[in-house]
């Protein structure tokens, strides 16, 4: 290939697996600075007192790290995985705009390059990812770059998802109807359709904060403004943007288990509509993280029930994954590891999620460590977990060799115990009393809190297994993978070879109805 | 993971991590009020809730993890629906969370009933301090981190947080407030936002700008209650903590004339309640016992048809307390009456302690416009049984 074809491939990344690779390098970048950047705010929390970083800088990385990790990591890793396989699962050669995927992915790395570089001209906002008025108006030079680089993430993240469901809706194979597709298919349908209707809030949010700095407009503060008004904006993103994050990891996980139960997912229908009413209910629970802010008593009610009404149907697909266990044929590799793990730790993310929809008693963990620990167990051994069964799931089919099997399970088992020493105890801390977001701690939370970064350390260190894993993988070094190398996997990916060619499906498949997620 | 669970793990945890600081916690604590209690109830039965869902959820994956495996011989079966089953586990966790909604939203309701407090504090977070202002006494003073804080987080003079009893959670000037009383804060920001906190005095309230947030608090013991600003407010924000004093109503009333403020007079201010359990079930009641009990013996059983006041009510053929023959008369018949009740009135005997009948009928007597003097003791009452 000559230099200028190479270039216009990854210009425009026409090709779906190219885009998918490209956005799953991005994340794992990301990922990698995102931690890095949490491993110097563990380091700070090591033991009481200022040793590491000044508590101004603390703060930029308690942003840097929130925003990095959600649009840079988890976000651009759902995307990328989207990207990479739903044209496969779904029998289309391609995204329904092929060459739009490039122009909307190079926004990214432009944006995060602009995120990071805010530290260095002035100082990133000292807000956290949630970016609250008056404070975030005392950043410095760095303010307008700063806007700047999450607006250009809502733009990408509005247009790759209205490719990725316009390819879902358009695409499809002759067969392959809305109601028989994976579920990752139709997660990503829900998914799409909250990230198009919230990613222009959080712009428009964005450029009202710049509005008020550069243009004296008042909406957040002033006579005529209003702090709250900005936190009802942006949790109207804001709670939506937790369910964007990890939809798709309940997709994940519902083909993954099926695969390695060898049988089919129990209640397929009633995962399409849990998923369904859990993309709705999303848009009116959003105060629920504002139960501090003194809303009247009927919002706090309101907010108070929606939410716990909003755990039922996430409560439905958990029991449907344990029922697709139950009297199954299951053996236990890395995805299925990784899957199982994930059911249990979700749900434990869910349950102080649920524990902190009682508004009274939300009052006490409401900006603790409690709150640290809820969305970490939902992310991390939520999301996270979710991408890493996918990853070794896929990679076969992607190069064409197997992993070692050896080293997966060393990555699983020490990644299982160092994530829970390291996500666990902050639940102590929470109920304890120390408040999230501080750089510096009185005495009484010293222990766990050492606890917490050695096991920060060890478990970050443990991915490097992970990270040679898969470099392996991807030079080709390994047993050959056949086509399908799980015995109990279905889905039209299967059906093609290992490594899957370049090029696939330029003429839809004839579909076979046991490649089907629910065939009658 | 359940609370003997989590201790196990964290005794674990803490046998490998020296040196272990002597006051770790690592649940939710009970509080110093009464709301503070119902909270660590609701948070309790919640956890409680969840983890026996998660037991129960992990156990049958347990099951099914050790026996449907393929290595064992294990057939997948075919069954992929069961809209029994499906209908069931939607509409029991529904049931489960209404069951815990109900209290949930009367505790937010008591919660948010900032009316008829005995002393209204006005707090004001700034970066990185709080002021506070009794507009009824006059008085306002600035609380900030105690400097023993400051030279131990920048190592000052080899001063180190290990020396400290209250490393980040000591201040100059503590808020003082009198145990008992219901106390209601008016808390704003002078900047960004900050929320105030003291754990065991109840939840946080958000200090925001143009702004004023209610909330309240009556404390049921005297001591010293450290907290601290709870949200995001820039570089000084774990070092803005909040201490207050909770002291008897004489203490506090000679600790706002040192602060040159005006209290309010010493009757204004509430005194301990009593506790109608303990006296009911005593063998001897003093006068002072006996009418507080009496009181409230009245105000729950005899008032709903004599009266708060002692009144009656005529046109329903509820007589008058107040100067009548019963209770200005011989005291034996009076007791004799609460015990077995008279034509319309019930026998309470039954139902009533010999302190809580003694005492009933000693208020009656000296209390709702009487004042005949004598006082019955449940000796007198265990006689007429
Ligand atoms: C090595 C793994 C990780 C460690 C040790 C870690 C640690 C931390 C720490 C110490 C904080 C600051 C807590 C505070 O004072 O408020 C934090 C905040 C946060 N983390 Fe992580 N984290 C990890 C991975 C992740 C991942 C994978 C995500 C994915 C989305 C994530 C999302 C967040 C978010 C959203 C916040 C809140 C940021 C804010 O307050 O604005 N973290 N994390
Ligand atoms: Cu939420
Ligand atoms: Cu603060």
């Amino acid at each position: 290939m000559s230099a200028r074809n190479r270039l216009s491939r990854w210009l425009w990344l026409a090709n779906h697996k190219d885009a998918g690779a490209a956005y799953l390098v991005l994340a794992a970048a990301m990922f990698l600075v995102g931690s890095s950047l949490s491993l110097v705010i563990r380091s700070e929390l090591f033991a009481p007192g200022i040793q590491v970083v000044d508590p101004a800088v603390y703060n930029q990385l308690v942003t840097l790290h929130g925003l990095i990790m959600i649009f840079g990591g988890i976000m651009a890793a759902f995307v990328g995985f989207a990207n990479m396989m739903l044209p496969a699962m779904l029998g289309a050669p391609g995204l329904w705009a092929k060459r739009a995927s490039g122009p909307v992915f190079w926004m990214l790395p432009v944006a995060f390059a602009l995120l990071l570089v805010t530290p260095f001209i002035g100082g990133a906002p000292q807000t956290g990812w949630t970016m609250y008025p008056p404070l975030i108006m005392q950043t410095g030079p760095a303010l307008p770059v700063f806007i700047g680089a999450v607006c250009l993430t809502t733009v990408s993240g509005f247009a790759s998802s209205a490719n990725i469901l316009a390819t879902i809706v358009r695409c499809r194979a002759p067969g392959m109807a809305m109601l028989r597709m994976p579920l990752f298919a139709w997660t990503w349908v829900v998914t799409a359709f909250l990230i198009m209707a919230v990613m222009p809030v959080l712009a428009g949010t964005m450029l009202m904060l710049g509005a008020d700095r550069f243009l004296g407009t008042g909406f957040f503060g002033g006579p005529d403004g209003s702090a709250l008004l900005y936190q009802h904006l942006f949790w109207t993103f804001g709670h939506p943007e937790v369910y964007i994050m990890v939809l798709p990891a309940f997709g994940l996980v519902s083909t993954i288990i099926p695969s390695f139960a060898r049988k089919r997912l129990f209640g397929y229908s009633s995962m399409v509509y849990a998923t369904l009413s859990i993309g709705l209910l999303s848009f009116i629970v959003w105060s629920h993280h504002m139960f501090t802010t003194g809303q009247p008593l009927a919002a706090e009610l309101f907010f108070m029930f929606s939410t716990m009404i909003i755990s039922v149907p996430t409560g439905v697909k958990v029991f449907n994954w344990v029922a697709t266990m139950w009297r199954g044929a299951m053996t236990f590799e890395a995805p299925m590891l990784f899957a199982t793990a994930f059911v249990v730790m979700f749900m434990i993310g869910g349950f102080s999620g649920l524990m902190s929809s009682l508004a009274p008693v939300d009052f006490q963990y409401h900006d603790t460590y409690f709150v640290v620990a809820h969305f970490h167990y939902v992310l991390v051994p939520g999301s996270i977990f979710s991408m890493v069964a996918a990853l070794y799931y896929w990679m076969p089919k992607w190069t064409g060799v197997m992993y070692s099997e050896a080293l997966a399970r060393i990555h699983f088992w020490w990644s299982m115990v160092t994530i829970n020493l390291l996500f666990f105890p902050m639940h102590f801390l929470g109920l304890a009393g120390m408040p999230r977001r501080i750089a510096d701690y009185t005495t009484q939370f010293t222990d766990f809190n050492q606890v917490i970064s050695i096991a920060a350390g060890a478990f970050f260190a443990g991915q490097l297994i992970f990270v040679f894993n898969m470099a392996r993988s991807l030079a080709r070094r390994g047993p050959a993978a056949p086509a399908r190398p799980w015995e109990g996997a279905r889905g039209l990916e299967w059906t093609l070879a290992s490594p899957w060619p370049r090029e696939t499906f330029a003429t839809p498949p004839r579909i076979a109805p046991e490649e089907l997620a629910k065939p009658d | 993971m359940s609370v003997s669970a989590g201790r196990w793990f964290a005794l674990a945890v803490l046998a490998v991590c020296a040196p272990a600081h002597a006051d770790w916690q690592m649940n939710l604590s009970p509080g110093a009020t009464a709301m503070t209690r119902q909270v660590w109830d609701l948070h309790t039965a919640m956890l409680v809730i969840c983890a026996l869902t998660a037991g129960g959820v992990v156990a049958v994956m347990a099951w099914s993890i050790v026996r449907h495996r393929k290595s064992r011989g294990a057939r997948p079966a075919d069954f992929h629906e069961s809209i029994g089953i499906e209908i069931a586990w939607t509409v029991l966790p529904f049931l489960v969370l209404a069951a815990i909604a109900i209290p949930a939203a009367s505790t937010l309701v008591t919660l948010y009933d900032t009316d008829n407090a005995d002393v209204t504090i006005q707090v004001t977070g700034h970066q990185w301090l709080w002021e506070y202002r009794y507009p009824e006494a006059g008085v306002h003073f600035y609380s900030r981190l105690a400097d023993s804080s400051r030279a131990a987080e920048l190592g000052i003079d080899g001063a180190a947080p290990d020396q400290l009893a209250h490393y980040l959670r000591d201040v100059d000037k503590p808020l003082v407030v009198p145990v008992h009383a219901k106390i209601k804060l008016e808390i704003t920001s002078a900047d960004v936002i900050h929320s105030w906190w003291v754990p065991a005095l109840g939840g946080k309230k958000d200090a925001i700008p143009g702004r004023v947030n209610k909330k309240w608090f009556r404390a049921d013991t005297v001591g010293t209650y450290r907290g601290q600003c709870a949200e995001l407010c820039g570089r000084g924000h774990a070092f803005m903590p909040i201490v207050v004093k909770v002291v008897s109503k004489a203490d506090y009333l000679a600790w706002l004339q040192q602060q040159g403020g005006q209290g309010p007079a010493a009757a204004d201010l509430p005194d301990a309640p009593a506790d109608f359990d303990a006296l009911a079930r005593r063998d001897t009641l003093n006068r002072e016992q006996a009418m507080t009990l009496g009181k409230h013996v009245y105000k729950t059983l005899c008032a709903a048809c004599h009266q708060r006041d002692g009144a009656g009510l005529d046109a329903a053929g509820y007589p008058a307390l107040t100067g009548s023959d019963v209770a200005t008369g011989p005291i034996a018949e009076h007791i004799r009456q609460v015990i077995y009740g008279k034509n319309a009135m019930p026998a309470f005997g039954g139902q009533l302690s010999n302190a809580e009948i003694a005492a009933v009928v000693t208020y009656e007597r000296n209390a709702l416009g009487n004042s005949v003097g004598d006082q019955a003791t449940t000796a007198d009452v265990e006689g007429q049984r």
